[in-house]
């Protein structure tokens, strides 16, 4: 489609793919370098909220001390045991606990090599935190939740993106009409988030009229037949993915109508329409193409925002997905875990960044990699 | 004035505005009637507040208005003391320091179902002989009910169904059944009409007295009906309008106006400033938000004023001041602004004299719309048990409601009426901001 750039010579022409290519490399390498700094000051913001600068430490020190006392008055209740060996065991058993946390280290430190851990991506072992297989090792207990928060998030995310963007070309298409007026008139009510509707949902189809379960992924005990139990995943599905899509349809539909309508009002439409080219070809030509890389840059955040989870809906639903885990890791002061989250999801942006640079200027020709602003 | 005549005139082509801009309205007066109502202390102590301050109300009743659905009249809840409306205290001295004092309360039922319970709280002062009291019920139909003959001391409560000589008076039946049904008739019938409570109390000193106070849990409660600990829903109902509001404005106030702030600096100066302000932006991108509001209001306090703090200092630094300084760099070059340097203008009085304000029509539908996500957001902490543990918000109804198994239950008043008020301030502001979008923003008004 792009006119090639007349060029005089075959040297001029080499010079300039050279010159291309330095561009290029110079931008890809000044992007990652930046990219980074931000991931690591990011996450190490992170650690240092996660720890309150050294105030958990505290915390958890008088957590270990409270329940070494009680086991060490539970272990030596029936014997008879002097003060002095109790104290001791106690003193012993505190230390070892503090080291099994890294609390003998001072905070600084460990923020450092929990800095350096998470970077390489070594997630390493959970404080407090247990896999429903057992294991403490962070990347068992992400990978286990894994699955059930893109179901929820999957289902829903996609469908209300792949719904709300054919709606809304529906609707630029025939602006002003009842469907129109009526996703307008509605879309004040996206104010309210996904829980909320969670809540009316649970209220209306699971409290009266009892025709869909009240929260969880399958029911108890889970089904041996694997269609039964696909079956019953989906009767839990519905709830949870409903709210998460009931609580954005209208305000997505009516952002991307009205961004459409944007386009559609250029002047290039206007004499498309002049010439009288079909309007099938006019949509997908002259308002799809110019609007794909926003459309495009929307999937790629929806994407990667689905890693984070719903942690509130999925408080509510009770549904065993990763947002509820960080929930209850940061109830349990587990920095591993939390911080293995966020630097999981910090690579996940950044990548995504990274790489939309380069989806731009494949789809639209006047963007130039690192060229100028 | 011309200006906000014209900016009246828009509005009114927009009904969604004027529904929006009347709830708003509605809500501020709402909050400050709550707040000359019941003082900021007071709905405390009534929040806070246990069985000491609550014990007239029955447990997990739904409001009074609930009959007007229903087939089966639920009974009222009610508590009188002596002094109040209806209470008739008549004292009649006898021989020798001795005299009589009579109560009587006429208290219409007209239910289909029988109350809770009944309580008598008995108050008396004496310094020898502690006062005797018997206690009557006479139905509608004429019939007196001998309650109960007893002594009381200084300070007494006389729970109805508890007593065993009146359920054996009443023949063993539930003793609510016993009273407020016709005896000796299949199915039960419920006698309706004015009944009357009748305390025939005798002191023998002088100078004694005695003081009742007649409760009766009944299956309804007041506006807003009760939940688990006997509190009156009314009050965090009423106060979680004005805390809604409070966190809500400030939140987006604060938010929106220190990002333009900062947009406008770094966009007018330029260079490492506008710079750092950029990777500052996108790190804040990296973070967790609700991650981090969520381990502030677990590892350091759940006050509500210091997630108020923390979210809009988290919220400066997002997508909207790239928005702002976007702009801002177009109106940097403008020529007014050229004027006002040509004048001498220092850079202070740029950056807020002509800078900013040329932003208002754009900053005030984003302040309105983003309310409602901020009265969303403390309701959502509320509901994961991060809401503050000593002001009694919306939210924290849902998180109350929620804990003790609301939905299971069929309480659901209990959770709907703080819900409703949720949704309808959030619709309110929304509309309010959708509509001031389209009037300020002349690029959407004909779409």
């Amino acid at each position: 489609m792009t006119p090639e750039p007349k060029s005089g010579s075959l040297g001029e022409k080499k010079k300039a793919t050279n010159s291309t290519f330095l561009r290029v490399a110079r931008f890809m390498s000044f992007r990652v370098i930046m990219l980074f700094i931000t991931i690591v000051i990011g996450v190490y913001a992170t650690i240092m909220i996660a720890n309150m600068g050294g105030y958990v430490d505290d915390i958890m020190r008088n957590n270990i001390k409270e329940t070494v006392n009680l086991r060490v008055a539970a272990m030596t209740a029936n014997t008879q045991t002097s003060t002095e060996t109790r104290k001791q065991m106690a003193e012993e058993m505190i230390a070892l606990e503090e080291k099994r946390l890294g609390l003998d280290t001072p905070f600084m430190v460990r923020s450092f090599r929990y800095l350096s851990n998470a970077l390489q991506l070594n997630l390493g072992r959970a404080l407090h935190m247990v896999s429903d297989n057992g294991s403490r090792q962070v990347k068992n207990i992400i990978l286990e939740r894994l699955p059930a928060t893109l179901l929820l998030m999957g289902t829903s995310q996609l469908f209300l993106f792949f719904f709300s963007v054919f709606i809304a070309l529906a609707l630029s298409r025939s602006y002003g009409s009842f469907w129109d007026k009526l996703v307008i008139t509605l879309s004040p009510t996206s104010a309210a988030p996904p829980w909320f509707y969670g809540i009316f949902f649970i209220l209306i189809f699971a409290a009266v009229f009892k025709v869909l379960p009240f929260g969880g992924m399958v029911v108890s005990p889970p089904p041996d037949n694997t269609w039964d139990y696909i079956l019953s995943v989906l009767k839990h599905l519905i709830l949870p993915a409903g709210s998460l899509i009931i609580s954005s349809l209208f305000i997505s539909i009516y952002n991307w109508r009205t961004f459409f309508l944007i386009y559609s009002s250029e002047d290039y439409v206007d004499m498309a329409k002049a010439k009288g080219l079909p309007s099938r070809d006019i949509e997908r030509r002259y308002i799809l193409r110019p609007t794909l890389p926003t459309i495009i840059t929307n999937f790629a955040l929806l994407v990667i925002g689905l890693w984070t989870g719903a942690t509130i809906t999925e408080t509510v639903f009770l549904w065993p997905g990763l947002g509820r885990t960080l929930f209850r890791a940061i109830g349990f002061y587990d920095t591993p875990v939390i911080v293995g989250s966020t630097i999981i999801y910090a690579y996940l942006l950044a990548f995504t960044v990274f790489f939309l640079d380069f989806i731009y200027a494949l789809v639209d020709p006047r963007v130039k990699i690192g060229g100028g602003k | 004035m011309n200006k906000i005549k014209s900016f009246f005139t828009a509005l009114k082509g927009y009904p969604s505005a004027i529904f929006g801009l009347i709830i708003v309205i509605a809500l501020v007066v709402l909050s400050i009637y709550a707040l000359i109502k019941i003082p900021y202390a007071e709905a405390i102590r009534l929040w806070r507040g246990g069985e000491e301050v609550w014990y007239q109300n029955p447990k997990n009743v739904p409001p009074a208005w609930f009959n007007y659905f229903t087939k089966e009249k639920l009974p009222e809840s009610f508590a009188v003391k002596v002094g109040d409306d209806g209470l008739q205290k008549v004292v009649t001295p006898g021989e020798q320091g001795t005299s009589t004092i009579e109560f009587t309360y006429d208290f219409e039922f007209d239910f289909d179902q029988f109350p809770q319970e009944m309580f008598l709280y008995l108050k008396s002062n004496y310094t020898e002989k502690n006062p005797f009291i018997s206690v009557y019920l006479i139905t509608p139909d004429e019939r007196e009910i001998r309650i109960t003959d007893t002594g009381i001391s200084r300070q007494q409560t006389y729970r109805f169904s508890q007593d065993e000589k009146l359920v054996r008076r009443l023949k063993g039946q539930d003793v609510m059944k016993g009273l407020f049904v016709l005896p000796a008739t299949e199915p039960i019938q419920i006698v309706k009409g004015t009944y009357t409570l009748l305390i025939q109390g005798l002191v023998f000193e002088e100078g004694s007295d005695i003081d009742v106070e007649f409760v009766m849990h009944g299956s309804t409660y007041g506006i807003a009906g009760t939940d688990h600990a006997r509190r009156d829903l009314a009050v965090p109902l009423l106060w979680g309008a004005p805390i809604a509001m409070a966190f809500g404005l400030l939140a987006a106030v604060g938010t929106s106006v220190l990002s333009m702030s900062i947009a406008a600096i770094g966009a007018w100066y330029g260079g490492w400033l506008d710079e750092l302000i950029q990777r500052i932006t996108e790190i804040n991108l990296v973070l967790p938000f609700l991650a981090i509001l969520i381990m502030v209001g677990t590892f350091y306090s759940r006050s509500i004023w210091t997630i108020l703090g923390v979210t809009i200092l988290l919220s400066i630094f997002t997508g909207s001041i790239k928005t702002y300084r976007a702009i801002f760099l177009q109106v940097k070059e403008s020529t007014y602004i050229e004027a006002a340097r040509a004048y001498g203008a220092n850079d202070f009085r740029i950056v807020f004299r002509y800078l900013i304000p040329r932003m208002i029509p754009l900053l005030i539908p984003t302040l309105v719309s983003s309310v409602p996500s901020y009265v969303f957001l403390e309701a959502s902490l509320a509901v994961l048990g991060l809401g503050d543990p000593v002001l009694p918000t919306w939210g924290k109804i849902i998180n109350d409601a929620e804990v003790n198994g609301a939905l299971y239950k069929g309480y659901y008043y209990w959770i709907l009426e703080p819900a409703v008020l949720l949704m309808i301030t959030g619709l309110g502001f929304a509309m309010l901001g959708f509509a001031l979008d389209r009037i300020f923003n002349p690029r959407l008004r004909g779409i």
